[in-house]
């Protein structure tokens, strides 16, 4: 019978990964209310001290499957190795944090084991000992309950920023940690990765920006820019972008906010003609004061905007440049 | 060198989304549809690929009649020819698992050299089909790629990583990439290729050619329940003329919110 929830840790040249513990937060929630035991597991080559510090969380325990084999990240490496971890502790839930990793090998895992996985979940509601997962479709814009009618173990993710890291919990004690033994010697690793890199014109750091005008798909055409642009000038602040404004080089890569982009959290975001999906918003949802500017009043932007206005782009952008240039006038 | 895409079709972008009658999807009346964003880029890439290396482009879409303006589409841009995974067994095939199984029943006599998907879709983002196809065809896999260079038997990608991180990795062909959106710039069909697409062939297949019944594609997940995501602000909702709302919103951000 399986039993308890186990966690996938994750952690990238030494250092853990900050939504492993968003994830934790999820975990632990689920253990209290359906009374499962919640343990951690993680994979690479010498991880004592990524075991160790995630031991002084509130877990029953902690596990390491180390080979060299998993040294660095691979696919098929993961995929071979949380196959026998799972099947050895037979968990009911395996959580892990929606990262780019988890959606490289989590999906295969759940195929190679047979089983079913809720991907990119922000909250959960036990039922007793059952649970049912909330995870948004159509980009954020609709949230819908899921239940899951396949055989334990039941994978599932959560997306960055649906739980705070600082909530996890630390024990009482410090959990065990307990070396598995896995059989790494027939897995063939398909995949040859080379050095990670980054573009070399990532020129502009925008987390340190007090102030964001961030312009999305509502603006159109590359010409129509420029009103953004003025704004942006008007006020002081930088100018940023949502993927599609990026994707389509109307401004340059370093502009993007979001999970592909940058993270910021800035006194002031001005976010115009942008939808809001999910993976902009976990970019910039922690901005003091948001603002959004949209055509379409069920934009999930407006989910989280302090201030919002209904309506055209292109008549309320340039108010608002003129208005702004009239008060800094009269001062 | 082949290629095959998998093609999902989305309501439109710009669609409003109303929650349907019995609370478990979107009203699917007034909605028109359109390629998934990042199946678009995945179909441009392997349409790039084939003009460079030659071979041929299958595009591959499971839905009901609706999905062939898609395939069409798809045709009309370059592809050579189509699968549509068309029968109403397969209209419970609604999570990642079975959608995937299908996918694979369609492609699994197919040469193909690499197999594209989007990297997740625009309406249910599971982010997994093309995971779990490969997985169900025994390739290898790589998933968020910006870049794609074929090699002799292999093939080198670029493979997005979180905040502006990148890394190359090379893999043995056959194998699926999942595409990320922005790998290119897409085009748009010409009449020419509009002209020549009423030729191309677009192969049925149906749950008996698939071998799959209505049991083997049951959904291990069920959406309960649909609903408009909850605020997690009130936000303050300025109205009036653009001038006016224009200072409203100045006079907010300088003296309530005292950001300006």
């Amino acid at each position: 019978m399986n039993q308890g929830i186990l966690l996938l840790i994750e952690h990238r040249d030494g250092v853990l990964n900050r939504t492993t513990f968003e994830a934790m937060v999820a975990a632990q929630g689920i253990a209290s209310a359906t009374g499962e035991k919640l343990s951690a597991v993680v994979f690479g080559k010498s991880v004592a001290g990524i075991a160790s510090e995630v031991a002084a969380k509130k877990l029953e325990a902690v596990y390491t499957a180390e080979d060299d084999k998993l040294a660095e990240y691979s696919c098929d490496g993961y995929v071979a190795a949380a196959k026998q971890v799972v099947e050895m502790l037979s968990p009911r839930f395996v959580v892990l944090s929606h990262t780019y990793q988890v959606r490289d090998f989590a999906p295969k895992l759940a195929a190679r084991l047979g089983r079913t996985f809720v991907t990119d979940c922000v909250g959960y509601r036990a039922e007793g000992s059952d649970v049912v997962f909330t995870r948004q479709i159509f980009q954020g814009k609709i949230n819908t309950d899921v239940r899951v009618a396949g055989e334990p173990p039941i994978l599932a993710s959560f997306q960055a920023g649906s739980y705070r890291a600082d909530k996890a919990e630390s024990g009482e004690t410090r959990a065990a940690i307990t070396p598995l033994e896995i059989n790494m010697a027939d897995v063939q690793i398909r995949t040859q990765a080379e050095a990670k890199f980054q573009e070399a014109k990532q020129a502009v750091d925008l987390s340190q920006a007090p102030l964001i005008v961030a312009v999305g798909r509502g603006i159109k055409s590359q010409e129509n820019i420029e009103i953004v642009q003025k704004l942006a000038d008007a006020i002081g602040a930088e100018i940023a972008a949502s993927r599609p404004i990026c994707d389509n080089e109307w401004l340059p890569m370093d502009r993007q906010i979001g999970s592909s982009g940058q993270t910021v959290s800035p006194k002031l975001y001005l976010a115009i003609g942008i939808s809001g999906a999910i993976q902009h918003v976990v970019g910039m949802k922690n901005a003091q004061t948001i603002v959004a500017i949209n055509k379409d009043a069920e934009a999930p932007i407006f989910d989280i905007a302090d201030y919002g206005i209904v309506g055209d782009l292109f008549e309320i952008v340039p108010a608002l440049t003129a208005e702004i240039n009239k008060v800094k006038a009269g001062e | 060198m082949n290629i095959a895409v998998c093609l999902k079709q989305v309501p439109k972008k710009d669609s409003i989304l109303r929650i349907g009658a019995d609370q478990k999807w979107i009203d699917e009346r007034d909605i028109s549809y359109e390629m998934s964003e990042a199946d678009a880029y995945a179909l441009e890439e392997a349409l790039r690929q084939k003009e460079k290396h030659g071979g041929e482009v299958i595009v591959v879409s499971l839905g009901p009649e609706r999905v062939r303006q898609s395939i069409k589409e798809a045709l009309a841009k370059g592809a050579d020819r189509a699968i549509h995974l068309h029968d109403s067994v397969f209209d419970t095939a609604a999570d990642a698992a079975a959608i995937a199984r299908l996918l694979a029943a369609a492609l699994r006599d197919e040469k193909c050299d690499l197999i594209f998907t989007g990297l997740q879709s625009d309406d249910y983002g599971f982010a997994q089909v093309g995971l779990i196809l490969a997985e169900e065809m025994g390739l290898p896999s790589a998933t968020i790629v910006m870049e794609v260079q074929p090699e002799d038997g292999a093939v080198r990608v670029k493979r997005e990583l979180e905040s502006g991180w990148f890394q190359w990795v090379r893999l043995p062909m056959p194998a699926l990439l999942t595409i990320q959106s922005g790998i290119n710039q897409l085009r748009y069909a010409t009449l020419k290729g509009i002209m020549a697409a009423k030729k191309k062939e677009i192969r049925e297949v149906k749950a008996a050619d698939a071998g799959l019944t209505a049991d083997d594609l049951k959904p291990t997940q069920v959406i309960e329940r649909a609903y408009l995501p909850e605020k997690t602000k009130s936000t303050e909702f300025i109205e009036g003329k653009p001038a006016d709302a224009a200072a409203k919103l100045v006079e907010k951000l300088r003296f309530d919110a005292r950001v300006l």
